[in-house]
């Protein structure tokens, strides 16, 4: 169906099928667990926006503009990813949008005010940005507020941490260009790269993004965490009955989302050496909205990853398509929440149908 | 008990090291200590004898916004030399605005200094001061309405003027086809820039949205605006931060374009200087504030208007690689 060759949308996980004990396993068609999968529907989506796109404008299939897709995709999706196996969880995190941004002010801060070569950084950043994953965890789990609270303060703490700090030590609302500093080519390579294929060029953040994708993909299904994750977003009491550790699971889930908003503030850093305090803000929906088009229930315990890179794929393909199709500007918004409703709802109808033929 | 006591140790070997790794992994290049070699003591100090008044300004800016920060600085240092006690504060929801305008009134500032990107829900409050005895002046946006809501004079750029100065500019670099990149969809002054651009240019000019606090996002529609038209061979975006996403949007999608931009910052100083961008049009906004400080200074001592009842304008000024060496030094320490 998808198979223009898009790499954002490859035929769903391979489902455990080798084994073949299981007796669950053995009475389905392939085909049937394929129906199965959460992300059907938004890969059928997907395909629609592209063949829509592909028919309305006529840069949108040029190799170049793939690339530049694909780069709005993967800048969404090494988000997209961790936030949906939080959601499997049953958790929000309204905190990963500007911690994106607080993560690449830390490395960048922290290098300059040190004279540091910018790895010392980058890897300081790290430890932070995890710590404040861990701090969402452990006040979710030792508080039992909702997480939609929870995150919401640390998300306003994180604003006006930005914003303060930058103004105290940098003087200015955005940091200094550490552009000449030591370490600053090499983490460029890792971080901000492109590599360019054929006369293509193509972000590392790509790279980032699929490696993301098909580690969560891998945890989810073929680990015990993943297990816990599916366990704890469905019913966490029952979860806890039968000793599945809900805490632990749920700590890890927020430390996932803080180390790829890490991976998300260091491009963010080193694609433009300096970073502007006040970003980041509403880019957290982007990625909940992502992770729900692509089949992620808003009441946890369903989804995948997969899913998620679908659903940051139709969001790239439409913010950009709406861009290659020329529309009058004045309504982009408008088109690209209706082309967001079609592909989703298109996405609930062909589930929908997946589980009748069931 | 003993479980905790691990963790505490285990967090003080990791910042042991991470403050060792800082002390061996030096950066010989740039950072602070490159700043601190270069840095001049300026310690600003009161010039007059004049009673400590205290001056409010209440802008329209968002937070951790660059140009803002400007103008805050241009306040300040007039502030300092004038003797004035200086209060500072935004809100980007006009009806947030207003009430800080308010709080103003009723702390019984010696002067007000306002901006009017949103006029109608800001007519109220300023009649209110101009009534307490408030000596008002309007700055940045607003000139149009600053007279008849009572204010002394207003201090900033016509946007649709600095619109046209670009239009002009981009004829004489024989520019046929322009793009004008719009990143806060709504934006009154934002789009009085683009249509004085485009009133003003020879060649066609379109409008792009883009999603401001989102840079990727910035960069990635300019790439796909880019490749869908070959013939743009100009870019204009309202923000110096996102002048140099347009470069790398214009490498990425292999244009020819020229990038230009409004305002300015060290980036955009440095990208002129290497032919990078082709010019900026900058408002000048320490002098926003500035002048606004100092003149509400001179009406308290000296009962002195500056404009005769027209605004002063501080802008455009057209930067060009000529000008960028100079003012380098200036935009790395965040003035200009």
């Amino acid at each position: 169906m998808s198979g223009t060759g898009q790499p954002a949308a490859p035929a769903p996980a391979p489902a455990p099928s080798k084994g073949g004990a299981d007796e669950r396993l053995l009475r389905t068609s392939p085909l049937r667990r394929l129906l199965g999968r959460p992300e059907l529907g938004s890969v059928v989506g997907a395909a629609a926006v592209f063949l829509f796109f592909t028919i309305v404008a006529d840069s949108f299939l040029q190799a170049s503009s793939l690339g530049t897709v694909l780069y709005a995709a993967s800048t969404i999706g090494i988000m997209a990813a961790p936030v949906a196996l939080l959601m499997i969880g049953g958790e929000f995190d309204l905190s990963a949008g500007v911690l994106v941004t607080s993560s690449a002010l830390i490395s960048s801060m922290f290098s300059y005010q040190m004279t540091a070569n910018v790895w010392v950084g980058v890897f300081v950043s790290l430890l932070v940005t995890l710590a404040v994953g861990a701090f969402n965890g452990f006040m979710l789990t030792r508080t039992k507020l909702p997480s939609f609270i929870i995150t919401l303060g640390t998300f306003l703490m994180l604003t006006g941490l930005n914003l303060g700090f930058t103004k105290l030590i940098s003087e200015t609302v955005s940091t200094k260009a550490i552009g000449d500093m030591e370490g600053f080519e090499s983490a460029r390579k890792v971080f901000a790269s492109q590599l360019t294929i054929g006369d293509v060029e193509f972000k590392v953040t790509i790279l980032w993004w699929a490696a993301l994708v098909a580690v969560a993909t891998w945890i989810l299904l073929r680990t015990r965490f993943g297990n816990w994750i599916f366990a704890v977003g469905g019913e966490a009491d029952a979860a806890r009955a039968v000793g599945v550790p809900v805490i632990r699971t749920k700590i890890g889930l927020y430390l996932g989302v803080a180390f790829a908003a890490w991976v998300s503030g260091q491009h963010l850093l080193f694609s433009y050496d300096v970073v502007q305090s006040g970003e980041g803000v509403g880019n957290e929906l982007t990625y909940i909205i992502a992770a729900v088009i692509g089949g992620c229930l808003i009441t946890g315990g369903y989804g995948s990853a997969i899913g998620s890179a679908v659903g940051a794929f139709i969001f790239g393909m439409t913010s950009k398509g709406i861009v290659y199709a020329e529309w009058n500007p004045d309504w982009f918004k408008f088109f690209l929440g209706a082309m967001l409703l079609l592909a989703t709802l298109l996405n609930a109808w062909v589930r929908k149908r997946a589980e009748a033929t069931k | 008990m003993a479980r905790v006591r691990t963790g505490v140790r285990a967090m003080g070997a990791v910042l042991a090291a991470v403050l060792g790794a800082s002390l061996v992994g030096c950066s010989s290049t740039g950072g602070k200590r490159a700043e601190e070699r270069a840095a001049e003591a300026a310690e600003g100090r009161s010039a007059v004898s004049t009673p400590r008044w205290t001056f409010a300004m209440v802008t329209h800016s968002g937070d951790g916004d660059t140009f803002w920060d400007i103008v805050q600085k241009g306040s300040e240092q007039a502030a300092a030399k004038d003797n004035i006690n200086f209060l500072y504060s935004h809100n980007d929801e006009a009806q947030q605005q207003a009430q800080l305008v308010q709080t103003a009134i009723d702390k019984k500032v010696d002067g007000l200094i306002v901006t009017l990107a949103k006029p109608d829900a800001m007519k109220a409050v300023v009649a209110k001061a101009v009534k307490a005895g408030i000596p008002v002046i309007t700055v940045n946006s607003g000139s149009a309405e600053s007279k008849a809501f009572g204010a002394l004079t207003h201090i900033g750029q016509d946007e649709s003027i600095a619109g046209e100065a670009v239009g002009d500019e981009l004829d004489e670099r024989g520019r046929k086809k322009a793009l004008c990149i719009l990143h806060e969809q709504g934006n009154v002054g934002h789009e009085q820039r683009c249509a004085g651009a485009k009133k003003s240019f020879a060649g066609t000019m379109q409008n792009l949205y883009v999603d401001g606090t989102n840079m990727p996002d910035v960069q990635a529609s300019i790439e796909a605006k880019l490749q869908a038209d070959r013939s743009i061979d100009a870019v204009v975006t309202l923000g110096a931060p996102f002048a140099d996403a347009a470069v790398q949007a214009k490498a990425t999608a292999g244009s020819k374009a020229e990038i230009d931009t409004f305002d300015l910052n060290a980036k955009v100083a440095a990208g002129l200087k290497e032919k990078k961008l082709g010019f900026a049009v900058d408002q000048q906004p320490y002098l926003q504030g500035y002048e606004a400080v100092d003149l509400l200074w001179l009406y308290r001592y000296n009962r002195n208007v500056l404009g005769g009842g027209l605004p002063v304008l501080t802008g455009p000024q057209v930067i060009t690689s000529d000008d960028a060496d100079a003012l380098a030094a200036y935009t790395k320490r965040g003035t200009r």
